[in-house]
């Protein structure tokens, strides 16, 4: 059955069927409904809904619930993101399995909660300190938010890796229906023998993100290192729209990626060859089927709410076997399907 | 098929509520829809807005260019929007609040009077249904028995028949008014 669910919701409800019991987060807008969500359901799950003192006091609970055997999740809006960044480098550094949503609002500093897609870089690239990745999916549908949140949980758990799902205050706040996959069943959450869950007749585990030994702690990164490069292989996802003839391929994520399924109708209308390429995992980032797609498709035009962030990755994927232009708009403004057009007109003609 | 409607007018007038209930009914008669509210610091009558997409295939951008459809329930979103609205639309403008007249010769615009019919029915909070009666006639697409179901869904007023009463009374009149 569809029900008509706001994209905030829907990822809540993604997470209780995922089997989220321990949720922690500190409120801020364009994910409010996430927390209300959260707040109003998990209890009746059996789950703990716990507001916390600051973003940084909430990470550190998952970073303890995680630890505990936990599914669990956090939830927050750009600069909150920032707050957790320490909380977020310490979880990949323990191999912790954990799922963070960034309801992205447009940026630096405080910005304003209007959709954007600048924490792109922060999500793919680092954020927090030293040497981690994180597993990046970004929803561009209601329905695709509430199935994300599910994988995320299921691929942290696979890969003792930190997933992230980057979304944006438009998917957060708008509704549209949404068949609900069923819940993950208790039994089918993997097991985990190395939490600390209390030692009563085994030795002790022990959680931690780091060792002094240099050599030791090379070899726990490298083995970490070996992880990412098998997610690199098995876990790439994205979704190719009418590229079958184009020769243009707008390439976007998140909301610019459907409003650019709505630019691809009408330039098909107007009998402009243009498709779309639309990265589901950031990072992992679809390096090979873009690079492919390069080899037969002229132009590549990326479009972001932001000032060019995936299209460094798209620039590297493509290495000038096509042209790779631009078009993005900044500081909350989306473009509407019309003005992307526009730009398409500048590059591709009937 | 692909239909942008945009309610706007001022914070307190339930925008957002009547778009919620025309695009649940667009779900419950089998299309694909969005509703995309403006959200941002408001308070009660600033500006409010949402954008509904009833389509036949999966909705791309859930923000409209120009809408078929404007239901503006007071002057300033009449004089943002109109100028948006589809060659061949139509506006659906609440006479109590808009003193401009009709500014564009190439869409139909339908004046009514919705605060003072809400009046008259004695729940001046409905005038919203008004305009979402006379929306969904105009729109021409689902059943207006769909649209009440949704309403009462939406409203989710269990004991409280007089509300939906009243509610369905503002849907009729509308409606019979488009």
């Amino acid at each position: 059955m569809r029900v008509l669910m706001r994209g905030n919701e829907a990822m809540a409800e993604g997470a209780i069927r995922a089997g989220c019991r321990c949720y922690f987060c500190y409120p801020i807008t364009p994910q409010g409904e996430l927390v209300e969500y959260m707040a109003r359901h998990l209890p009746r799950h059996g789950g703990v809904f716990l507001q916390a003192e600051s973003e940084v006091a909430a990470i550190n609970m998952v970073y303890g619930a995680a630890a505990a055997g936990v599914r669990t999740m956090t939830s927050s809006s750009s600069p909150g993101i920032s707050l957790k960044m320490e909380g977020i480098s310490y979880l990949a550094g323990a191999r912790l399995p954990a799922v963070i949503v960034n309801v992205m609002r447009a940026g630096p500093g405080l910005g304003n909660i209007a959709p954007a897609q600048g924490d792109y870089f922060q999500a793919t690239k680092g954020g927090g300190h030293g040497d981690y990745r994180l597993i990046v999916l970004a929803p561009s549908t209601v329905q695709e938010a509430a199935e994300l949140v599910m994988l995320a949980f299921d691929l942290s758990d696979r890969y003792r890796v930190p997933a992230m799902i980057l979304a944006d205050g438009m998917l957060g706040q708008m509704m549209e229906p949404v068949e609900l996959p069923e819940p993950i069943p208790p039994e089918k959450i993997p097991p985990r023998p190395w939490a600390v869950s209390g030692a009563k007749g085994r030795p002790p585990n022990v959680i931690s993100s780091f060792d002094l030994d240099p050599y030791r702690f090379r070899e726990i990164l490298r083995a970490l290192w070996d992880t990412y490069r098998e997610i690199e292989e098995k876990e790439v996802r994205w979704e190719e729209y009418a590229t079958e003839d184009a020769e243009l391929v707008l390439v976007a994520y998140g909301t610019m990626g459907r409003i650019c399924r709505t630019v691809v109708r009408r330039a098909r209308k107007e009998g402009l060859r243009v498709g779309l390429f639309r990265p589901i995992s950031l990072w992992p980032f679809p390096s090979e089927p873009l690079r492919k797609l390069a080899e037969r498709v002229p132009v590549l035009l990326t479009v972001e709410l932001s000032a060019g962030q995936m299209w460094e990755d798209v620039r590297l994927a493509v290495e000038g076997r096509a042209k790779t232009p631009f078009y993005g708009e900044l500081g909350g403004v989306v473009p509407t399907p019309d003005e992307v057009l526009r730009e398409v007109k500048k590059h591709v003609h009937s | 098929m692909e239909i942008g409607v945009i309610f706007a007018g001022f914070g307190g007038q339930g925008i957002l509520l009547a778009g919620k209930v025309l695009a649940r009914a667009g779900m419950d008669q089998g299309f694909e829809v969005t509703w995309l509210p403006s959200y941002g610091p408001e308070m009660r009558g600033g500006t409010a807005n949402c954008t509904v997409v009833i389509a036949d295939e999966p909705v791309g951008s859930p923000i409209v260019d120009s809408p078929q459809i404007l239901v503006a329930m007071n002057g300033p979103s009449f004089e943002r929007f109109a100028p948006k609205v589809a060659p061949k639309g139509t506006i659906v403008a609440n006479s109590s609040l808009i003193s401009q007249g009709a500014s564009r010769g190439d869409v139909r615009t339908l004046f009514i009077p919705m605060n003072e019919i809400a009046q008259d029915l004695g729940e001046p909070r409905c005038a919203n249904m008004v305009a979402l009666g006379a929306t969904v006639k105009a729109l021409g697409l689902l059943p207006l028995a769909a649209v009440i179901a949704a309403m009462e869904e939406e409203l989710g007023a269990r004991g409280r028949e007089k509300l939906l009463a009243v509610n369905r009374e503002a849907l009729l009149r509308g409606y019979s008014l488009a």
